[in-house]
């Protein structure tokens, strides 16, 4: 089974942020960048498929030249082969934009089976891989646990709300984004990242941004929706002051 | 019509209780632009479900109805819907932002050219300029407000808790039906019966008092100081998404939009930022305490009391001063 696992880097989550001066975006300047973690659980999920039913397992990416760190973790963890979609200008592009540079790659390709995470941790609109799957005109399933090989394509195991899970039988080529939790992340070996090295990366250059539907008009701190009462001291003092907040305030001791 | 259509979720002729937040959205976002409402019902036989819509302030309730509906599959409701977009032409539609839309919708907003504008927190509206729909961007640590530029439809969905279900206007609409042009091979995914896991024994619902853990504990080894505090107290415990994901905790004691919603008197959050899945299933607690080492966490804009510093030193001295107290 070919399987392309889409990826996005995105900035670490302790990662002090800062807005752009035109208030637009974050200030990219300084800032660390890792693997979006469901993606991360993408890439593990393709990993292991591939461990059970052979293949080879494509990683895949949009974004400026330091994108490619994270291709090269993803082919570090095992992803046999990269593909960076070189764009400068991702923020100026939406959720449909980003789609069709990731359709017009993974056309070229023609995988069976395409994996992503369930949203990114930055922007969250949790919706390019179902946007990927309709401009590829194949079927897809969402926030997705397992994924079981079948004689007529796949299996799967989705999450639905409140606890409740449903079994999706699905054909080939399909689309799932994966949702965290259902595998443990592996980390890159020594031998891994040595190989990672001699792992081909093919670059393709990204078509200029058509048209768009919608404008991230403005980025601002969110307002507090309550008074917050900040405790400050020693540690001994903080829990000496919790404490009369918890008997005379909260009323729990 | 180029007015709001309200999609409105069910299963099995029960309500998403985020239906009708959505409805109070639709009405309130038609209000301020001066447009008509109405709103749509999908599925199999859900005629009684229409009737209980037309008892709203709304121009029309449509009854979108096919035996292959019955049971959700994305292709069956991207066809259907879009079949009723196209007939209505409304300006905007809006959803509850459910797992299920989050299944359909994009799909649906990618047939018009359209993108969905998801997970919206609020709506600034007034007649004459196009709206803006405010998002969480970076788990929640900046808002974002989004505009549509291209031409109606609009798709808009709804996060939980943002607008009152119990603010819904009453009133009387007439009700129509519509039946969609739907094949049995256009619907390629073959969904199985809904299950459980296993009975949950832990139930976080009817808690008191809660002490919830986050990624700031680091490892697994450090979750007995955070069950220290909850015995002292008498809390529950409970943990945030990726604690579970780790296996630090089992999945039953997972608070937010995947997990348990509760409502306690207390909600002691430890290290926990308040990414917006968090956030949905505690923020009805009465009082919530928040440590983490990170000012600028979310957690603190929901937080009555919060505690900015090393939940390693504080969570200790604030067990030994809980004992101290119950003496």
């Amino acid at each position: 089974m070919k399987i392309l696992v889409a990826i996005k880097q995105v900035p670490e989550r302790d990662a002090q942020i800062h807005i752009a001066a035109d208030g637009k975006w974050i200030d990219e300047d300084d800032l660390a960048y890792t693997i979006n973690e469901p993606d991360a659980y993408a890439l593990e999920e393709a990993l292991q498929l591939k461990e059970k039913n052979g293949g080879e397992v494509v990683a895949l990416c949009a974004g400026p030249e330091r994108v490619t760190s994270t291709l090269r973790d993803a082919l570090a963890k095992g992803a046999d082969r990269a593909i960076h979609i070189e764009a400068d200008d991702l923020a100026e592009r939406d959720t449909l934009g980003i789609a069709e540079l990731l359709a017009a790659a993974v056309k070229a390709e023609s995988p069976d089976l395409i994996l992503t995470g369930l949203q990114s941790d930055d922007l969250g609109l949790g919706q390019t891989g179902v946007v990927l799957a309709e401009l590829l005109g194949i079927p897809h399933a969402t926030i997705i646990m397992q994924v079981e090989k079948t004689d007529t394509g796949l299996r799967v195991k989705r999450e639905l709300e409140d606890g409740w899970f449903q079994h999706v039988d699905m054909p080939l080529p399909a689309l799932l984004t994966i949702q965290s939790g259902g595998n443990k992340l592996r980390y890159a070996t020594l031998m891994g990242i040595k190989k990672a090295k001699t792992k081909e990366t093919s670059t393709v250059a990204a078509d200029a941004v058509t048209s768009t539907a919608l404008e991230l008009a403005r980025i601002y701190l969110p307002e507090k929706q309550k008074q917050t009462t900040m405790i400050t001291g020693t540690p001994d003092q903080i829990a000496a002051q919790l404490v009369e907040k918890l008997k005379f305030e909260v009323r729990v001791i | 019509m180029s007015g709001v259509l309200v999609v409105l979720e069910q299963h099995e002729g029960t309500w998403n209780r985020m239906s009708f937040e959505a409805l109070a959205a639709g009405q309130q976002l038609a209000e301020s632009l001066g447009i008509p409402c109405s709103a749509a019902v999908i599925g199999k036989s859900v005629a009684a479900l229409g009737s209980e819509l037309a008892t709203k302030k709304l121009d029309t309730v449509i009854d979108v109805e096919h035996e292959l509906l019955g049971e959700y599959t994305s292709d069956g409701y991207v066809i259907a819907l879009e079949q009723l977009v196209r007939q209505e032409s409304p300006a905007y539609v809006v959803f509850p932002h459910t797992y299920q839309v989050r299944d359909f919708a994009p799909a649906l907003a990618t047939r018009f050219r359209r993108v969905l504008i998801s997970d919206v927190v609020a709506i600034k509206a007034e007649g004459g300029s196009s709206p803006v729909f405010v998002r969480q961007l970076l788990q929640g640590k900046l808002n974002a407000d989004y505009r549509q530029t291209a031409d109606a439809p609009t798709f808009v969905s709804i996060q939980a808790g943002t607008f009152r279900a119990d603010s819904v206007a009453e009133g009387t609409a007439p009700i129509k039906a519509m039946t969609p042009a739907i094949e049995a091979s256009q619907i390629r995914n073959k969904p199985g019966e809904r299950f459980r896991e296993s009975a949950s024994t832990v139930d976080l619902t009817a808690a008191p008092v809660i002490v919830s853990v986050g990624r700031g504990i680091g490892e697994a080894e450090n979750i007995p100081i955070i069950e220290e505090l909850a015995a002292a107290l008498g809390a529950e415990l409970a943990a945030s998404r990726p604690i579970c994901d780790n296996g630090w905790l089992p999945m039953e004691r997972q608070v937010g939009s995947s997990g348990q919603t509760v409502a306690p008197k207390l909600y002691l959050a430890v290290g926990i930022s308040g990414a917006i899945q968090h956030l949905v299933g505690m923020k009805g607690s009465k009082a919530v305490i928040a440590i983490n080492k990170d000012e600028n966490a979310p957690i603190f804009e929901v937080a009555d009391f919060g505690v900015v510093g090393d939940l390693f030193e504080i969570v200790p001295a604030l067990t030994k001063a809980v004992l101290a107290a119950k003496g």
